[in-house]
């Protein structure tokens, strides 16, 4: 049931993220000095910020960069952490033996600050952010998805598909990877939460997309100075982001007990 | 007759923990004959599966040679090894594992045929519809995933998957013991049927030893990785040498009364392949054991002809 309503909800987000257009006829980053901070009613719903924006344009608008950021870099640490994952499981030696010291090595960073070490040398912006997230992320990925080819290549199919004449190769992507695959997208699920914290936590900073380009996080962080005057232009953007990594953890908890996978 | 497999001197340790080698197959031979079914008997982890995994290169031994149809298996690389593997197939004891869950049948035997290119794309449906039609399983399975299916049809499934490259032998590894009794039989009898049918050699590996009866034409007993008798399957049952042998068969149920055996009850369990005892390895359990027994290792010598076993008795 939850988990219903959470996919309900976050389809809600995606489609009015990405038909923001069709919703509000407010432009996110044109100013209005003659409506500034003003309270949610009926012609700003949610209310406008300092420089008069309406702020659920600009939640609208934001969720593309925001929810849009996790999915890509998700993704592509997804294909990165797969990559070395197969191959370090699979081969294991000296090759899994280095892969896995660089993956402790970047683990045993505390993921945000890492973050942050490469927004500082990266100008900031969109790409920066997806970096930083992907530089952390993948490895992540690598280390579980190596644990589950371990437990899968001792799998009797495997030794199986060895006999026929399989070579390494199609072992690896005709019968492992597709064994991967529900675990991999569990473990997406549960993680795209985090990587939308992660970018607000950015932009909080100053460090992801730039001004006057909304994202969530930097919602946030242009407008917390007005939290007791005007609330609004912070809360709604905190609850956006709660609500998202909320759903997304609850999907990815439903998706890991339909694969009935652990971990 | 011509030997479709020899294996000479094969040894197999594992390295475990504290520098101790645990011997799996120590210092195993024999030969296969073509058309012929060869038998290997004996409890968990006497070393069967390990000696079916060297067989087909699924590891690589310590020491010792494995010749299959004039090729050597362990050196094997290249065209001769695909060679080795079309000619050499297994029957897992687990159907339920040795089935990729995410592969449909046609593919999981289609697989086969592709890598092997004994089939195009186009001509992979009939040629797989053939080979379940051998094994006695119609055309609707092909598009099901192993999930659908019953332990037996399973099992059909990895026996068709074997017999798609052509082999000259099998290993069926307990292809029986996880299947039902019911099913035991027919998996039996289609084995049968498969080997009367074509030239095709076994290696069968099981502890039911009323089909190794049934089946085999010579049987090997194996305890802590050593073959302990060898000996035409007839002969082997009629007199058994080795007092191992004698308590296995004592154990075997019979249905005439007059003839019930005297059982015999092993004393103690298996010892650890980590500490195989001094002298005889089975000198701890041996009801007939004397006085060198735990002090000279015995070795297999012609007891009877064509028949050998490794016991102080027959020295």
């Amino acid at each position: 049931m939850a988990s219903k309503i959470a996919v309900a909800v976050l389809v809600i987000i995606i489609l009015s993220a990405a038909f923001a257009p069709f919703i509000t006829p407010y432009d996110p980053v044109k100013i209005d000095l003659d409506n500034i901070k003003e309270p949610p009613g009926l012609k700003h719903p949610l209310g406008t910020d300092q420089k008069g924006r309406d702020i659920l344009s600009r939640i609208l608008y934001g969720g593309r960069f925001s929810v849009g950021i996790a999915i890509i870099a998700g993704t592509i640490s997804l294909c990165l952490g797969l990559m070395v994952g197969l191959l370090s499981g699979y081969y294991r030696g000296k090759v899994d033996v280095l892969l896995m010291m660089f993956v402790d090595l970047v683990l045993s960073f505390p993921s945000l600050l890492l973050a942050i070490g490469i927004s500082v040398v990266f100008p900031p912006g969109i790409f920066t952010v997806i970096i930083a997230i992907v530089a952390v992320g993948w490895a992540s990925f690598a280390r579980l998805i190596r644990g589950h080819v371990l437990r899968l290549k001792e799998a009797a199919y495997i030794d199986a598909a060895r006999v026929i004449g399989c070579s390494d190769m199609r072992i690896i992507l005709k019968h492992i990877l597709p064994n991967c695959l529900p675990l991999s997208f569990v473990v997406f699920g549960i993680k795209l939460g985090g990587y939308i914290l992660t970018e607000s936590a950015l932009s909080f900073l100053g460090l992801g997309a730039q001004p006057p380009m909304p994202t969530w996080g930097s919602m946030i962080s242009l407008n917390r100075i007005y939290i007791s005057s005007a609330p609004w232009m912070v809360l709604f953007a905190g609850g956006a982001i709660v609500l998202t990594t909320v759903c997304f953890n609850i999907l990815g908890d439903a998706l890991r007990d339909r694969y009935g996978v652990s971990g | 007759m011509k030997e479709i497999l020899s294996v000479q001197s094969l040894k197999k340790y594992f390295s475990a923990k504290g520098g101790d080698s645990l011997k799996a197959v120590d210092d195993v031979s024999f030969s296969v004959r073509e058309g012929d079914v060869f038998g290997l008997v004996g409890e968990s982890g006497c070393g069967k599966s390990t000696l079916a995994r060297l067989i087909l290169r699924l590891i690589i031994p310590t020491d010792g040679r494995i010749v299959f149809d004039g090729m050597s298996v362990a050196d094997a690389h290249g065209e001769t090894l695909s060679k080795i593997r079309r000619g050499l197939q297994i029957i897992f004891q687990d159907p339920f594992a040795s089935l990729n869950p995410r592969k449909r049948i046609i593919d999981a035997i289609g697989e086969a045929l592709i890598v092997n290119k004994l089939a195009q794309r186009a001509e992979v449906k009939d040629k797989v519809a053939e080979l379940l039609a051998k094994v006695g399983l119609n055309g609707s399975t092909l598009y099901k995933y192993p999930h659908e299916l019953s332990g037996g049809q399973r099992q059909r499934i990895c026996i068709a998957r074997a017999l798609s490259v052509n082999p000259k032998l099998i290993v069926a590894d307990e292809p029986l013991s996880a299947l039902d009794v019911s099913i035991q039989a027919q998996i039996i009898n289609l084995l049968e049927d498969l080997h009367r049918a074509s030239n095709l050699s076994f290696v069968f590996i099981s502890h039911n030893l009323q089909v190794i009866e049934h089946f085999t034409d010579m049987v090997a007993v194996m305890y802590l990785g050593k073959i302990v008798e060898m000996s035409p399957t007839e002969a082997f049952f009629r007199e058994p040498l080795h007092p191992y042998t004698e308590a296995l068969l004592s154990a075997v149920p019979v249905p005439e009364v007059d003839r019930q055996r005297k059982r015999i009850i092993l004393e103690g369990d298996v010892p650890s392949p980590l500490h195989i005892p001094s002298g005889c390895p089975f000198h701890p359990r041996c009801p007939k054991r004397f006085e060198p027994c735990d002090k000279i290792v015995p070795v297999l010598k012609e007891a009877r002809k064509g028949r050998v076993v490794s016991c102080l008795l027959w020295e």
